[in-house]
């Protein structure tokens, strides 16, 4: 990760080394007849296939799946797992995304048998110490909230967005009250608004202030006994935290809504300030950001919610509850819940990983991560201040930042004819993944930051440099940018084309 | 790099930020933080208040299965490169993912026999609830017709997401095992926006799934929804050759652990024509600018980043580490290779059913075809003879009515057979099962 010269492709046919060799599909591997998995032999005596499965419900074509050795298959994916990057390889400051460092002990602790061979419909009875961990998850999770009910279900965070305005349905049509409106500012993530339309409610956007907050003057406007709810999260994908948050709790209360507080961002505030303290009634977790599991090329995640008393009525089933007698059992009998949202009781895996990230951090090691994130990322916007990038590449609102910030592109695609999609491409080559780009939407050319806690000072020092040099070669020779990447194992690849001509298979 | 900030102190950067008022003015109150071993030692001890399947012989399933997972799953699934990036959205460094979703796309397509398959979703589950949602969106109708041989965890997720999404959910009642054809017909019409069937359904039966889907199109020609078992597709006829247009279900069994319910995958698959509405992540094959093959997310339209309110789905962060895990274990299997465990189980479990049928107390609770999973009545309390059966090391199987609720479904027992339960596991199942029942009823009797 040099922020010198940038790197160029090293073969006669200017090809990188992984672009070289045409991608293939496991399905264009191997041959007839090979094959990697021994069935155990039948110990049962032999009965007529008509007896077993009558003819009419038999598959008359097999499924033409791989026929490949277990060699062959240990390569292929191999290979295919060396063309992607890595968050263990390498700078990951994906924005909203908290990239952090994905510890190996929270591996092998969900690896145990007793973790990863319990079947999910064993008696509670024997599956105490399962029940047991997420009731502890539960309690954690309620203090870090600062709200006291919680329930592990959702599958993730969009899942948990949903749970939390089903259940805000549910507490106003409890109450008699039928309320339409769902109020989300425009810096809101796309899951949001996606979200309230399939709770049945319709979107009303919110505008932001010139701080890169909510409008207050618009919230008071809109607000009216027709708005169910508001979502924000704080510190909004500005990466800047609302300080009117109890102005704007007090006018969505005084309406007889409810304030949703979308967790992706509870990275910069674990131990310092807490949603329910702020006035929100409804949290949900993202355990795959803040509670760093790992996040497998897109999932698995887990998106827990947390409540106030008042909503807690309405929460899915079942919740974990610990019985007078010491034991743990599953609360199933919720008579106003708004029912399951999905099958078993969540993604446990995740929990035994967020559970163990909790224990080893314990109270101080969370504040002190929310800090460290903090300060990385005010750190490293200071570096991108600095002449030669911040004339640039300007914050788009604030002075300090929470844990990710956002900057616009648009002087520099104005100055130096490169994008913000090309700088990103041209970082890929300098070894570092881009930010989030051209997200929240209301920032033009937007590039957003978050380096989390888990990275150093000269890691941050190498990212800051590596943008100075693409600013620097793009005052030279936009063209090096806008062509970029070129070490990578694919380049610049046409999603127009993909769009148009969907190939979403392998033809066989 | 206080001072590059401007700051004197990381308070400061708060202070300036966070109104005094909504600051935490204490600790957290949770335990200190641990060093590495002791948190392992922790989580071990509870793991051991767990009994596993490792631990006792496992008759589980209603929805996930202890099958085999091969080691190779668990390498490749450890591998930094897969375990630690997160959602593609930089196709020239994310090559290896996307060409995994590629190819888990096409072994769907395969197993299903149907040409859409996305990248995955959450699980079984809520993968029915997808459909249905789509189904809105395809047809704009309002009620859903939902055979009660779904299981129970997906007739109350899809209940729960369709008050949600403001559709009503009319269940169709079983007969003889299987949907009640009749009462099936009479409820499809031309409100109905989708019909959804279990295929084998919660109670081990294989369905009529032509008959269904044609009743289905000749009533009020809904979408035909079916919850399939991937499994089971290595014998039965996949949904795409019996009228089904979307298949949708739990992936565990291919290659993912059971994990006490999660996470795993659910799949979904689809005809052509519902391509541009389906939920969740799509990779698509395209070109770079050097003209060479590569793979890229698309139809990012349907997507809530770019579509927000009118997004087909709200999904994001979805299942992509366990769809490799199941790209991986297809491979593996290989096209013979689901054959012949198909018909493994297909053996085994028909030999369970006889003689776990034959035993005193006991008779199937239906007659139907079953595949891996059969219903058993027994006359005598289920969790007490479960209970029994637990103390001699062995669990039987499922207490459906603690599942369902059903009244009918009590006395009910699923009992379910994976490649790891061989011809001595079931005979020893049948003499505990055998003795367990005879001890309650005469327990009873006394």
């Amino acid at each position: 990760m040099s922020a010198g010269a940038p790197p160029v492709p090293a073969s006669a046919d200017g090809a990188a080394p992984l672009q070289r060799e045409r991608a293939t599909t496991i399905f264009e591997r191997g041959a007839p007849g090979r094959r990697a998995f021994v069935c155990p032999a039948l110990d049962v005596p032999h009965v007529e296939a008509e007896e077993l499965l009558p003819a009419r419900f038999r598959r008359r074509r097999p499924a033409r799946l791989p026929e490949v050795t277990e060699p062959e298959l240990v390569r292929h994916y191999v290979g295919l797992s060396k063309r992607n990057f890595d968050l263990d390889s390498g700078f990951y400051p994906l924005g909203s995304c908290t990239m952090k460092h994905n510890p190996r002990l929270h591996e092998r602790a969900a690896a145990l048998p007793g973790h990863a061979r319990l079947h999910p419909l064993q008696d509670p009875e024997r599956a105490q110490g399962a029940l047991e961990l997420m009731w502890r998850l539960q309690g954690a999770l309620a203090e870090i909230s600062g709200l006291p009910h919680v329930c592990l279900q959702p599958s993730a965070g969009s899942a948990g967005e949903l749970a939390g305005v089903l259940l805000t349905r549910a507490y106003h049509e409890d109450r008699g009250e039928q309320r339409h409106k769902v109020l989300t500012p425009d810096t809101a993530h796309g899951t949001n608004p996606a979200t309230v339309t399939m709770a049945g409610l319709e979107v009303v956007k919110l505008a932001t202030d010139g701080d890169g907050g909510v409008d207050v003057d618009d919230l008071r406007a809109k607000a009216d006994t027709d708005v169910a709810c508001l979502m924000l999260t704080n510190p909004n994908t500005l990466g800047l935290f609302d300080q009117n948050i109890e102005e704007i709790a007090q006018i969505v209360h005084g309406v007889g809504a409810t304030l949703y507080y979308d967790g992706a961002n509870l990275n910069a505030v674990m131990g310092l300030s807490r949603p329910g303290d702020m006035g929100f009634d409804i949290v949900h977790f993202n355990l795959h950001k803040s509670f760093t599991q790992p996040h497998g090329g897109g999932g698995p995640g887990s998106g827990p919610i947390a409540t106030s008393e008042r909503i807690a009525p309405f929460l899915p089933r079942p919740l974990v509850v610990r019985r007078d007698d010491g034991s743990f059992a599953l609360e199933h009998e919720r008579p106003s819940s708004i029912g399951r949202l999905r099958g078993f009781h969540g993604n446990y895996g995740c929990f035994v990983r967020a559970y163990a990230y909790i224990c080893s951090l314990g109270a101080d090691g969370l504040k002190d991560a929310s800090e460290a994130a903090v300060l990385n990322a005010n750190y490293l916007l200071a570096r991108l201040r600095r002449k030669g990038v911040a004339e640039y590449l300007p914050l788009a609102y604030g002075e300090l930042c929470m844990h990710e910030f956002v900057l616009s592109g648009a002087p520099m695609k104005r100055a130096l004819q490169i994008k913000t999609l090309d700088l990103a491409k041209r970082l890929l080559d300098h070894g570092f993944h881009p930010p989030t780009v051209y997200f929240p939407l209301l920032v033009e050319e937007a590039l957003m930051v978050e380096p989390t806690e888990t990275e150093t000072r000269e890691t941050l020092d190498a990212f800051a440099d590596a943008i100075a040099a693409i600013l620097a070669e793009a005052g030279e020779d936009p063209g090096v940018a806008a062509g970029a990447p070129y070490t990578t194992p694919a380049r610049r690849l046409d999603e127009v084309a993909a769009a148009k001509h969907p190939v979403i298979r392998q033809a066989l | 790099m206080l001072e590059a900030i401007g700051v004197d102190s990381v308070n400061e950067i708060f202070d300036r930020q966070i109104p005094r008022s909504v600051r935490l003015d204490r600790p957290l109150e949770l335990p200190p933080g641990l060093p590495e071993q002791a948190v392992y030692e922790h989580l071990r001890a509870l793991a051991e208040r767990n009994t596993s399947a490792e631990q006792e012989l496992c008759f589980l399933g209603a929805g996930m299965y202890d099958h085999y997972v091969p080691a190779i799953v668990d390498m490749l699934c450890e591998r930094s490169e897969f375990l630690t990036p997160y959602t593609p959205y930089q196709p020239e460094v994310s090559q290896g993912t996307l060409q995994v979703m590629f190819e888990y796309q096409t072994a769907i397509c395969e197993l299903t026999a149907l040409p859409v398959s996305n990248a995955s979703v959450y699980e079984g589950p809520s993968a029915v609830a997808a459909a249905g949602y789509m189904a809105k969106l395809h047809n704009g109708r309002r009620r859903l017709v939902a055979s009660a041989g779904l299981h129970p965890h997906s007739l109350e997720t899809l209940r729960t997401h369709a008050h949600g999404y403001r559709m009503e959910v009319v269940e169709v009642p079983m007969r003889d095992g299987v949907t009640d054809a009749e009462a099936w017909a009479e409820a499809i019409d031309a409100d109905a926006s989708a019909a959804i069937f279990a295929q084998p359904n919660f109670y081990g039966a294989v369905e009529d799934a032509t008959a269904l889907s044609a009743a289905a199109k000749a009533g009020g020609d809904p979408l035909v929804v079916a919850q399939v078992d991937p499994i089971a597709l290595g014998v039965l006829e996949p949904p795409g050759e019996c009228g089904v247009d979307v298949a949708v279900g739990e992936g565990q069994p291919l290659g993912n652990r059971l994990d006490f319910g999660g996470p795993s995958f659910g799949f979904f698959a689809a005809r052509e024509e519902y391509l541009r509405r389906i939920p969740g992540r799509i990779a698509g094959e395209t070109v770079d600018v050097d003209g060479r093959r590569g793979f890229v997310l698309t139809l990012q339209t349907r997507e809530q980043h770019i579509r927000r309110e009118r997004a087909t789905s709200n999904i994001c962060t979805a299942q992509a580490l366990n769809a490799l895990a199941a790209a991986v274990y297809l491979s593996w299997l290989g096209g013979r290779g689901i054959v012949e465990l198909g018909e493994l189980l297909l053996a085994r479990t028909h030999y369970a059913r006889q003689v776990l049928g034959a035993l005193d107390g006991v008779e199937p609770a239906h007659e139907q075809p079953v595949i891996r999973e059969f219903a058993l009545h027994l006359d005598a309390d289920v969790a007490s003879v479960k209970r029994r059966c637990a103390q001699q090391g062995v669990n039987p199987g499922v207490d459906v009515h603690a599942l369902s609720g059903r009244a009918e479904d009590e006395g009910v027992l699923l009992v379910a057979i994976t490649e790891r339960r061989s011809r001595e596991d079931i005979d020893r199942l049948a003499s505990v099962l055998a003795a367990a029942v005879a001890a309650e009823r005469e327990a009873v009797h006394a």
